[in-house]
This record gives structure tokens, C-alpha cells and sequence, in this order.
């Protein structure tokens, strides 16, 4: 896969993955707009610069791997599928649909191209992504493996089980992300339950931490250059993110963290997001 | 009728070694009960392949299933009350509906787990993981079954499987050369009057009822159910037509469990009267495991009982 290293081109891509989930997710009537929007960066780079992928061969032994634990972000997953080439775009206007490869949360059994795992229960993401960097140990191989957590997520108990794992088989080829948009159904994770300090909690688990502004390009670039060059433990990037990213309505609202949009809403946000593509 | 006794777990950890063996890509997970699964048979041969996990069960499920998707054929073991209760929920959403080849062996089953008591003392297993969609579900009959079933376990099943096995040293009844095929149930005893069909260490308490039902001219066939899922559905019915009454006897509730599995197949097959022999909605308690058998009702004087009772039903 060709790697963009344009921060305009990515900022790009960012932007089209906004559109398509405000696409999907109008005309599924459900789905989860909020932490779909608030990862679309991270995403974005990933899938279009950071990762070793191959839409022609997702089999590929010595790809990098992507476990999105936070699965119910999965409509950013699809679009960067789709926008990589691992199927058509025309597939995302299925989504939550009977007999969809794309289900509600990602199901590995539907073998949609791309899809390493079925997740979407919170908390089991992490452990998954221990395995198989452990399995790359094992084998010797180069590949890394990359996990997307969200801030409400871990306030599961596994999550810190798995935290705990991750340092002690000394896992530097796993890079995991919090997306910390700061918000959770009920309402303000420090409200709900305080997740509170993110980084120095990972950071006393024996993580290296780097904390950055989960929308700026240059950052996540940065910050996944960086995690590469630790050796010995792994890496968790804490990536303040604001929740619903990009549509002015959405923006750090709980109340779209499971909503779709419809009718003129969907057009204000189209609106948005194409001017903003076109500046 | 005095046979050796070995532990069941003996043979989990001696399958392990073998399978260990013969294929490089077979990888061992432990949470901290190491020498009480026999793990540490495993971990001494191969400690490259062996991977402690400490007392996080749930992390320990979640970090097999990536280890399968990279190829890898992990077995976790624990006690069966943390590997099916504990991790439930990884084991549904994260192996069985991703379909990972994942195996769980589950040691210290049952009430004959003894004085540690109910709280380790797992019961509700076999109906735990054979509700999920995917999961084999095994208990084996002895030591000698329980080293073939961790074996097929990973020879004769590409997915999740979970095996299920005790601690307690119970006598050998199953022979080396026996065969043994997930999903095809065992005839130990032929006999026309009436089946008993138990799983676990029931089977041993099964055979000796049927000698003493013998003596009381009463010829009962006797089945070993190794595989409660995928269930021998043939057999079953089979028995059902020719001895017209089926006794199910577990080591394990009665909700649910292997009797619970016979029954769906007997009343929408060929309806005969049933009973089950089992822990009735209770749960154990300390003590020894012999003093526990008799006190639960779980024993071939029992069986003796429920079978005469349920003859009388026969039409």
C-alpha cells in the first residue's frame, strides 16, 4: 500500500472517512456517529501512512494489524477499508443491513476484507492485540500491531489485566491509542467513573506514554514515528480527541455518542464536511 | 471390579506434552494453577511455547484468541469454574463468534474438587459453554480419555473447544486402543431394559450400577457421552427405541447440563421416559470427595435407585 505522507493528503482522507460515516450512518437509521468522528484522524493515518497493509492480499502473514477494541467505532474502520481498496464503497451503504458484511460492531465471521477480529464487547481489545504481538515475538516477525481503545473502555477491569500483560512480555511491537474524547454514554467519563490520570496509569503499569492532540496529523505521525523507536515496553498514545470531530452540532455532545443522523441534519453535516474538504 | 485411579488432569497434561510434540505451533496459556492443571508438564518441555498469565482469566481468553489469529493453537488452562465463569463473555464474543481455534481445558470440575469448597467447586460448565454457538464441549471419562480428548481436541477440531476434567484420582475404565471420536458416544455395557448415559467420573459409578442392576436381572446398556456437544444424536435415539427409559447421571447441575442436552434430543426424537441424576439446584460444599459423592447423591447406589424407579414408568 502506497503511503501518504502529505499531512494535506491525509488531513484529506481524514475528512472523507467523516463523510462516509455520516453517509453509512443516515442511511443505516443507527449507529455511532460521536467516537466514529473522534478517531477519524487517527485512522486516517494509520490506514494511509503508518501501517504495512495490502487491500490485494489482507491475509498478508506480515501486516500490520489494526484491533479496533472500541468497536462500535467500526463505521471509521469500513470507510478506510473501502477508501483503501479493500472492497467497494458501495458496500458501506449496507451497513447494520440483514446479511451485511458489515455488521453493527465488526464480526470476523463475515470475512469482510481487512477485519482481524470480531470486537465491540468494551475491554476485550487489548488482550486480543497482547496475543498476537506475542505471537509476532514467537515467530520473529517485523509486523506491529496497533490497538484503539476509548476512554469510557477502559473502565473495564480487562483493559488493566491486559495493561499489566503487555509490559511484563516486554511488547514494543504494540501500539495502542485511548481515544480520550472525553465523553461516554451517561455523560463526562469523570463524571461516570474517572478514568483519570490515563497517562500516568499506564505509565506506573510500565508503558511508554505519549500524550497528544488526537486531530493534529503532524502529532499522530510524530507519535507513532516515535513509538517505534522504544524498545522493550509498549507504547500507548493518549489521544485527546473531541467527540463527534468535524460536525459543529456533534462536537462534544454525549447525546450523538449512538445516534444517526437524518434528513436536514445529515445535509448540515455534509455541508461541513465538504467545505471544509474544499478549503 | 478394582481398576487403577488416576487423575483426569494427568492425562490433560500429558496430552499436552504429546501435542507439543508433534506440532510447533501449539502454544500453552496458565493462570497461576500451573502444577494443579499439569501445565507445568508442558511448561518444563517447551518453555518457549508456554505463556503465564497470571490470575486474569479474561485476559488470558483474550490473548489466546490473538495468539489463533496469528496461526497459533493456544490451550488454556485453569480451574473449569474461572475458564467458563470467569471469562464467559470473552470466551462467547471473543473466540466462539470470531470462530478462533482456541482450546480451554478445565481442571478441578465438580464437587469432587473437595475441601476447597464451593466456590471452586464448578457445576455449571457443561451448560456454561455448550450454549455458545461453535463450542465443542468434552468430559471425559477418566485418564486415559482425558489425554485422547486434549489430543482430538486440537487433531479433529478446528475451533473452540472446551474440556472439562476433574482432580481427584478416579479409576481407569477406557483402554489405550478404545477409540474415541468427538461427537460419537461410547457403548460400555449392552443391554435392553433401560440406558443410563453419564459423562466425567459418573461413568465409572454408571458401569458399577449396571453390574448390580445385573444381579436384580435387570440389563442396563450403558453410554458414554464424552462429547456433549456436538451430541451424539444417533445413539441416543437409538437407545430410546431399544431400552424405552434413559437415566442421565453428571457431576454437574442438573439445568442445563448433559442430561438437560440428552433430553432435547430424546423429546423431539422418540419421547420415553427419563430421569437425571445430578446436583439439584444447590451447591457444594467441603469435604471429601468421596463423603461429598454419597451425600450429593451421586453414586452407583443412587443410580441403582433411580434406575428401578424409572423401570416402573416404562410402558
Amino acid at each position: 500500500m502506497n503511503k501518504i505522507s502529505s499531512i494535506k493528503d491525509l488531513e484529506e482522507k481524514a475528512n472523507l472517512i467523516r463523510l462516509s460515516i455520516i453517509d453509512m450512518l443516515n442511511k443505516a437509521g443507527s449507529g455511532h456517529p460521536g467516537g466514529s468522528l473522534s478517531i477519524a484522524d487517527i485512522i486516517a493515518v494509520l490506514y494511509f501512512n503508518e501501517m504495512n497493509h495490502d487491500p490485494s492480499r489482507p491475509h498478508w502473514e506480515n501486516r500490520d494489524r489494526m484491533i479496533l477494541s472500541k468497536g462500535h467505532a467500526c463505521p471509521a474502520l469500513y470507510a478506510a477499508l473501502a477508501e483503501s481498496g479493500y472492497f467497494e464503497k458501495s458496500e458501506l451503504a449496507t451497513l447494520r443491513r440483514m446479511g451485511s458484511r458489515l455488521q453493527g460492531h465488526p464480526g470476523r465471521d463475515k470475512k469482510l476484507p481487512g477485519i482481524e477480529v470480531s470486537t465491540g464487547s468494551l475491554g476485550h481489545g487489548l488482550s486480543i492485540a497482547n496475543g498476537v504481538a506475542i505471537a509476532g515475538k514467537m515467530d520473529k516477525a517485523d509486523f506491529r500491531v496497533y490497538c484503539i481503545m476509548g476512554d469510557g473502555e477502559i473502565e473495564e477491569g480487562q483493559i488493566w489485566e491486559a495493561a499489566m500483560t503487555a509490559p511484563h512480555y516486554k511488547l514494543d511491537n504494540l501500539c495502542a491509542i485511548v481515544d480520550n474524547n472525553d465523553l461516554q454514554i451517561d455523560g463526562h467519563v469523570s463524571e461516570v467513573m474517572n478514568p483519570y490520570p490515563i497517562d500516568s496509569k499506564f505509565e506506573s503499569f510500565g508503558w511508554n506514554v505519549i500524550n497528544i492532540n488526537g486531530h493534529d496529523i503532524e502529532a499522530i505521525l510524530n507519535a507513532f514515528a516515535d513509538a517505534k523507536k522504544v524498545t522493550g515496553k509498549p507504547t500507548v498514545i493518549v489521544a485527546k480527541t473531541i467527540k463527534g470531530k468535524g460536525v459543529s452540532f456533534m462536537e462534544n455532545e454525549a447525546c450523538w455518542h449512538g445516534k444517526a443522523p437524518s434528513g436536514e441534519l445529515t445535509e448540515c453535516a455534509v455541508d461541513e464536511l465538504k467545505a471544509c474538504l474544499e478549503d | 471390579m478394582e481398576l487403577n485411579k488416576k487423575p483426569t488432569r494427568d492425562g490433560f497434561g500429558e496430552g499436552l506434552v504429546v501435542l507439543g510434540e508433534k506440532y510447533s505451533n501449539v502454544v500453552v496459556l496458565s493462570a497461576d494453577l500451573t502444577d494443579s492443571t499439569r501445565a507445568n508438564w508442558f511448561r518444563e518441555k517447551f518453555p518457549d511455547r508456554f505463556i503465564s498469565m497470571g490470575i486474569a482469566e479474561q485476559d488470558a481468553v483474550g490473548t489466546a484468541a490473538g495468539l489463533a489469529l496469528c496461526g497459533k493453537i493456544p490451550i488454556f488452562a485453569t480451574f473449569s469454574i474461572f475458564a467458563s465463569g470467569r471469562a464467559w463473555e470473552q470466551v462467547r464474543t471473543t473466540i466462539c463468534y470470531s470462530n478462533l481455534n482456541v482450546k480451554i481445558g478445565g481442571s478441578h470440575s465438580g464437587i469432587s474438587v473437595g475441601a476447597d469448597g464451593p466456590t471452586h467447586q464448578a457445576l455449571e460448565e457443561i451448560a456454561l459453554m455448550r450454549v455458545i454457538p461453535r463450542m465443542t464441549v468434552i468430559c471425559p471419562a477418566d485418564y486415559v480419555e482425558t489425554k485422547k480428548a486434549t489430543i482430538a481436541s486440537v487433531e479433529s477440531c478446528d475451533g473452540p473447544c472446551y474440556i472439562r476434567f476433574g482432580r481427584a484420582a478416579v479409576p481407569v475404565l477406557t483402554r489405550e486402543d478404545d477409540p474415541f471420536i468427538i461427537g460419537k458416544a461410547n457403548e460400555l455395557r449392552s443391554g435392553d431394559d433401560i440406558t443410563i448415559i453419564a459423562c466425567g467420573a459418573m461413568t465409572y459409578e454408571a458401569l458399577k450400577a449396571a453390574r448390580t442392576l445385573e444381579e436384580k436381572g435387570v440389563e442396563a446398556r450403558v453410554l458414554n457421552l464424552h462429547t456433549i456437544k456436538p451430541i451424539d444424536t444417533e445413539q441416543i435415539i437409538k437407545a430410546a427405541k431399544e431400552t424405552g427409559a434413559i437415566l442421565t447421571v453428571e457431576e454437574h447441575q442438573l439445568m442445563g447440563g448433559m442430561g438437560s442436552a440428552v433430553a432435547e434430543v430424546v423429546v423431539r426424537n422418540c419421547p420415553v421416559p427419563m430421569d437425571f441424576i445430578g446436583i439439584n439446584d444447590v451447591f457444594g460444599e467441603s469435604g471429601s470427595p468421596d463423603k461429598l459423592m454419597e451425600f450429593f447423591g451421586l453414586t452407583a447406589n443412587n443410580i441403582v435407585d433411580k434406575a428401578l424407579g424409572l423401570l416402573k414408568l416404562k410402558g
